[in-house]
């Protein structure tokens, strides 16, 4: 079943260098994730997970070790083959949402067509999918407001339309409830859900034990190591 | 990402933040206006003075006197130096290709009408052919003609100023005034021409050469070496033929007067020799103007590059968004490249504008000749967009280089 996995790491480092001393981030992560998964990765801060977010979101590259993405070592790419990849098989959820503040829903959510050279010039059909995603994420009325007219909740799910638009591989989510009160969180996840439902691949970084409790599997990383890779209780 | 999207981008955040566009393009607008105004006005000038200097007849030779030159020693006929009248004939009779020669010799005298006096006015003793060799136009009666000039008749032609201040509204033909101790009829009044290279020739009296030499300038000179003229005007009959005539002239002259070729008691120039004279003494002023209108578009260029630097600054968390989503540092970098670029040409696009209008406005209001010319605005505008590009160069890699991680956690 090899063509249905879609992240693959083998041995993963990361060492900063800060002045003379050598930080080590990450020690040797070895993980493999199914398409159609949702899993949370946590741990506490200083832990590694915000390093391996970024390795695995290819905004950074590993200093040693392997990294297969949809079966194509993206570990030695440079920067801007990184960001095709990112814009092609990517899609990001942030914690502070990051729309860009002057342009309305639906220009944010076309966003990263602007930059696929398959999608890009086509103004019309850029659109179109972009009002059909926020219809999906529940903003059917209101795709032409400016993010600082919505609230946190209906900004976070322009960004999940965002995040889709490409029809990426795998959705990553970096805290995507941490600014969030508890009914917009609940309704965050119940929108992450159905798209697993629907077959998304889907790996979130969390520090919240109840959040992480509601994905499928949950990987837990300490000083730069998986400490714990387990089946989740829920689906 | 398509260039009318990276257009599209860069003009969006440009309008949003108008007022600091525009001061920001200021410093280009300035320079460009300032590069259009300054050779539409130098050229205008120039060409000004080219029109005088030829309205005052085509395909002219100017032979001088110089007598810094003179054979001293020589001692025979005309080799202390300068022309003489017998010259004119000489080169009429023997070079080829001469058109018309007119001759020249001037006087100060004061002359009266009535009880109006007119000290230190220039006398002009010239021949009948100086009407066609100058091309000044007669607004009454008529000038000299060969018979006065054989009998030095006592007869006078008036310049325009000249006229007007003796006569008024009285008709001057057929009056006399008093130039020196001489009694002149006025037979003819000149059409106004003004002053050109720094000659007046509405102040002008113009009597018979012959009357120069022979009552008002008389000299002990002149028995020996002949009747001293200070100019000889020579028509050629086509520009073709102008070197060929100045050559015959030098040779002519040279064996009449015996000296060296090499060094000649005499000066031949053409209009074109004059107008780059004069041209060459606006050329320091263009020079100026130049280094002050380059200097304005390389500050306006700062200023382009500043804003930038500042608006990367400010953008940085936007530039790590367009980046996660996918924005090669190559697309990062266009898209600040061209909001410079944009910035420079519009900015250049207003210069050309103002520039125009400002040239126009100084040949209508300023009295001064403007002459706009489709190469300093190519100039100007393509000078514009180097500045973009090179000053918006540095913020567009600064730009491109941010580390997406760091740029997204930027506040």
């Amino acid at each position: 079943m090899t063509d249905s996995v879609i992240i693959r790491t083998d041995q993963l480092k990361k060492i900063y260098q800060m002045g003379e001393i050598e930080v080590p981030a990450l020690n040797g992560v070895s993980i493999t994730i199914q398409e159609g998964e949702f899993v949370a990765i946590m741990g506490p801060s200083g832990s590694g997970k915000s390093t391996l977010m970024n390795i695995l979101g290819c905004l950074d590259s590993p200093t040693d070790g392997q990294y297969y993405l949809d079966d194509q070592d993206v570990s030695k790419l440079n920067r801007a083959q990184l960001a095709h990849i990112r814009n092609e098989k990517l899609g990001f959820i942030f914690q502070s949402y990051n729309l860009l503040p002057r342009m309305s829903a639906v220009e944010n959510v076309t966003l990263p067509m602007m930059y696929n050279k398959a999608a890009a010039g086509n103004q019309v059909e850029m659109t179109k999918k972009a009002e059909e995603l926020l219809g999906i994420v529940g903003l059917g009325d209101r795709m032409h407001h400016q993010p600082k007219e919505l609230s946190g909740g209906q900004q976070q799910r322009v960004a999940i339309a965002r995040a889709l638009i490409n029809d990426p591989v795998l959705v990553l989510a970096d805290e995507p409830t941490g600014n969030l009160d508890t009914k917009s969180a609940n309704e965050i996840m119940e929108i992450l859900h159905n798209l697993h439902q629907s077959g998304r691949t889907i790996v979130m970084v969390t520090h919240e034990p109840d959040i992480a409790e509601q994905t499928q599997r949950i990987i837990a990383v300490r000083d730069g190591l998986v400490e714990l890779d387990h089946e989740n209780g829920r689906e | 990402m398509k260039i009318i999207d990276v257009i599209k981008v860069a003009s969006k955040s440009l309008t949003s933040n108008k007022l600091r566009s525009m001061l920001t393009m200021l410093g280009i607008i300035i320079g460009v206006a300032a590069v259009i105004i300054m050779i539409a006005v130098s050229s205008g000038t120039e060409t000004a003075i080219a029109d005088q200097i030829n309205s005052l007849g085509a395909n002219l030779v100017f032979v001088m006197s110089s007598f810094s030159q003179g054979g001293a020693g020589g001692g025979m006929g005309a080799s202390t130096g300068g022309l003489v009248y017998s010259d004119a004939d000489a080169i009429a009779n023997s070079v080829p290709h001469v058109a018309g020669v007119a001759v020249e010799q001037n006087t100060t005298q004061t002359i009266k009408y009535g009880n109006i006096v007119l000290e230190d006015v220039s006398i002009l003793g010239t021949t009948p052919d100086f009407t066609k060799v100058r091309e000044i136009e007669l607004k009454e009666g008529r000038f000299l003609n060969d018979q006065e000039l054989e009998r030095s008749t006592r007869t006078a032609i008036l310049g325009a100023t000249i006229a007007k201040e003796l006569f008024g509204d009285t008709y001057p033909i057929g009056q006399k005034i008093s130039v020196g101790t001489l009694k002149l009829t006025v037979v003819g009044v000149f059409e106004e021409k003004g002053l050109v290279s720094g000659v007046d020739y509405d102040a002008r009296v113009y009597v018979p050469i012959t009357l120069v030499f022979d009552k008002l300038m008389n000299s002990q000179f002149s028995r020996i070496a002949g009747d001293r003229v200070r100019m000889i005007y020579v028509t050629v009959d086509d520009k073709e033929n102008i070197d060929a005539v100045i050559l015959q002239i030098n040779l002519l002259l040279s064996k009449l007067h015996d000296v060296p070729l090499e060094s000649p008691d005499f000066q031949i120039s053409t209009q074109q020799d004059i107008i780059q004279t004069q041209s060459a003494t606006t050329e320091s002023f263009r020079i100026l103007l130049a280094w002050v209108a380059g200097v304005s578009l390389i500050v306006g260029g700062i200023g382009i590059m500043n804003i930038m630097l500042v608006s990367v600054t400010e953008r940085t968390r936007e530039i790590g968004i367009r980046q996660a989503v996918g924005a090669t540092p190559q697309d990062i970098q266009s898209q600040f490249l061209t909001e410079a670029l944009i910035l420079s040409l519009v900015g250049g696009l207003i210069g050309v504008i103002f520039g125009i209008t400002g040239s126009w406005v100084f040949s209508k209001f300023g009295d001064m000749p403007t002459v706009v010319d489709p190469f300093s605005i190519v100039l100007a505008f393509g000078s514009a967009a180097a500045v973009g590009i090179l000053f918006g160069y540095l913020p567009a890699n600064k730009a491109a280089k941010l580390d997406p991680i760091v740029a997204l956690r930027h506040e």
